[in-house]
C-alpha cells in the first residue's frame, strides 16, 4: 500500500481545491451575464416576459440544484450534445446563479426611487441609458452586500457538482479518504480549505451591509 | 432526435416516489422543529452575559454557514466514526440538517430578538414579570412575528438542499430517483418527474407554513 503523509494529503486536497476556485468563478461570471437578462425582463414593462422571469427564477429556487444538475447532465446528451462534467457543472451552477442574482438585483431595482426613473427621462435619456446610467448603478450599489454573500453560497454550491463526478474538493477528498482510510482529517481539511475561502467573504459581505447601513 | 421520452416506467414507481417524498418530509420536520428550538436558545445564548458561551455559538454559526452541506454530512458520517461515533444514516442525515439548520435560523431568530423594541422588555420587567418569563411571553412572540417569513424561506431551502442525504444512502426522494434510473435506464425523465415533486413540494410546503403562521401568529405574519 502506498503511504500518504498528512503533507500528501493537504497538497492534493490544495490542488484540487483550484478547481473548486475556478468553478466557482467562471459560474459566477456567467451567472452575471444570464442574470443580468433575466433582470431586464424581470423589470421589464412587458407582462410575458415579467412572467417568463418569474417562473424562471421560481423553477431555479424551487427545486433542487443537485436535481438541476442531473437534469443537464442526463438531458443535454438526449439532444445530441456531449457532455462532460465540467460543462453540465458550469452550465448548470450559471443557470442557477443567474436566478438567484437576478432576484437579488430586482430587489435593488425596486429600492431606487421611481423619482430616479422619472429624472432620468426628463433629461431625454431613453429606457436603457435610463437603467445603463441612472438605475443600475444604484441598484447594484444597494444589493453589493447580498451579492458577496451569494458568491458564498455558490462556492459552497460546487461541492455538489462532485456528485455528477467533476473533479474538484469534494470528489477528490472521497478518493483521497478511499486510500488513506482517514475521514476525519481528510474531511476535517476539506472543511478548512472551504472556510478559508468563504469566511473573507462573508466577513466582508458583513463589512459591506454595514457600510450601506450607515447611509 | 433520435430519442423518444418514455413515462411507461411511472405507473410501478409511484409507490417508490411516495415512500421517498414521505422520508424527506420527515427529515425536514424533525430537523425544522429541532432546528428552530435550539437555534431560540443559541440566539438567547448568544446576548447573554457569558462571554465564552457567545464566543462558542458565534464560532459554530461562523463555522456551518462557510462550509458545505454534503462536508458536513461526509464529516458526519463518515469522520465521527473514527472517534467511536458510528451513526445510522438516517440519524446522521437529521443531525446533519440540523446543526445546518441551526446554524442559519440563530442569526435569523437573532435578528427578530433584535428588533423588538427595548421598551417592551422593560415594560415586562415592571410589571413584575421574571426575566425568563419576558423573554417567553413578551420578547419571543414578537420576534417570531417578524422573522416568519425568513425562517419559512429556510426551512424550504433546507428540504431542497436535503436532496443531498441521497449520498450516505438515506432512502428519501433522489435516492429513491438513483435507484429508479438505475433500473429503468430513464436517466432524465425519472429526474424530471423527481424534479416536478420536489416543485410541487417546495410550492406546498411554502403555502402550508404561511397558512400555519397566519393562523398560529397573533395578528398574522407581519
Amino acid at each position: 500500500m502506498i503511504e500518504f503523509t498528512l503533507w500528501d494529503i493537504v497538497r492534493n486536497l490544495l490542488l484540487a481545491a483550484r478547481w473548486t476556485v475556478l468553478l466557482s468563478a467562471v459560474a459566477f461570471a456567467g451567472g452575471t451575464i444570464v442574470g443580468l437578462l433575466i433582470l431586464f425582463l424581470r423589470i421589464s414593462k412587458r407582462r410575458w416576459m415579467r412572467q417568463f422571469a418569474e417562473y424562471y427564477i421560481g423553477l431555479f429556487q424551487g427545486t433542487p440544484l443537485l436535481m438541476q444538475l442531473f437534469l443537464l447532465f442526463f438531458g443535454l446528451p438526449l439532444l445530441g450534445f456531449r457532455i462532460e462534467p465540467w460543462t453540465a457543472a458550469v452550465l448548470g451552477l450559471t443557470l442557477c446563479a443567474s436566478a438567484f442574482l437576478a432576484e437579488i438585483w430586482r430587489g435593488g431595482v425596486q429600492a431606487v426611487p421611481l423619482g430616479q426613473w422619472d429624472a432620468g427621462s426628463s433629461l431625454g435619456l431613453h429606457y436603457l441609458k435610463q437603467l445603463r446610467l441612472i438605475i443600475l448603478p444604484q441598484a447594484f450599489a444597494i444589493t453589493r452586500a447580498p451579492t458577496v454573500g451569494f458568491l458564498v453560497q455558490l462556492i459552497k454550491s460546487t461541492a455538489l457538482t462532485s456528485i455528477i463526478g467533476f473533479e474538484e474538493l469534494v470528489r477528490t477528498s472521497n478518493a483521497i479518504n478511499n486510500a488513506t482510510f482517514e475521514p476525519f482529517t481528510v474531511y476535517g481539511f476539506v472543511a478548512l480549505i472551504y472556510f478559508a475561502l468563504c469566511f473573507p467573504l462573508t466577513r466582508y459581505a458583513k463589512v459591506l451591509e454595514l457600510r450601506a447601513l450607515k447611509y | 432526435m433520435g430519442y423518444a421520452l418514455d413515462f411507461g416506467w411511472l405507473n410501478d414507481a409511484v409507490s417508490l416516489i411516495a415512500s421517498g417524498a414521505a422520508m424527506t418530509i420527515f427529515l425536514i420536520t424533525v430537523s425544522a422543529v429541532a432546528g428552530i428550538v435550539l437555534s431560540i436558545l443559541g440566539a438567547a445564548a448568544r446576548r447573554s452575559r457569558h462571554a465564552v458561551l457567545r464566543r462558542a455559538i458565534a464560532g459554530y454559526v461562523e463555522l456551518i454557514r462557510n462550509t458545505p452541506f454534503l462536508v458536513q454530512l461526509f464529516f458526519i458520517f463518515f469522520g465521527l466514526p473514527s472517534l467511536g461515533i458510528r451513526l445510522d444514516p438516517v440519524v446522521a442525515a437529521i443531525l446533519a440538517m440540523t446543526l445546518n439548520m441551526t446554524a442559519y435560523t440563530t442569526e435569523i431568530v437573532g435578528a427578530g430578538l433584535d428588533a423588538v423594541p427595548k421598551g417592551q422588555r422593560e415594560a415586562a420587567l415592571a410589571l413584575g414579570l421574571r426575566p425568563r418569563l419576558v423573554f417567553i411571553k413578551i420578547v419571543l412572540p414578537q420576534a417570531l412575528k417578524v422573522i416568519y417569513p425568513a425562517l419559512t424561506s429556510q426551512i424550504v431551502i433546507m428540504m431542497l438542499e436535503s436532496a443531498v442525504v441521497s449520498q450516505i444512502a438515506v432512502r428519501e426522494l433522489t435516492y429513491e430517483a438513483d435507484m429508479l434510473q438505475a433500473r429503468t435506464f430513464r436517466a432524465f425523465e425519472t429526474y424530471f418527474i423527481i424534479t416536478l415533486v420536489y416543485l410541487a413540494m417546495s410550492i406546498g410546503l411554502r403555502r402550508l407554513l404561511i397558512a400555519g403562521g397566519n393562523r398560529m401568529l397573533a395578528g398574522g405574519v407581519s
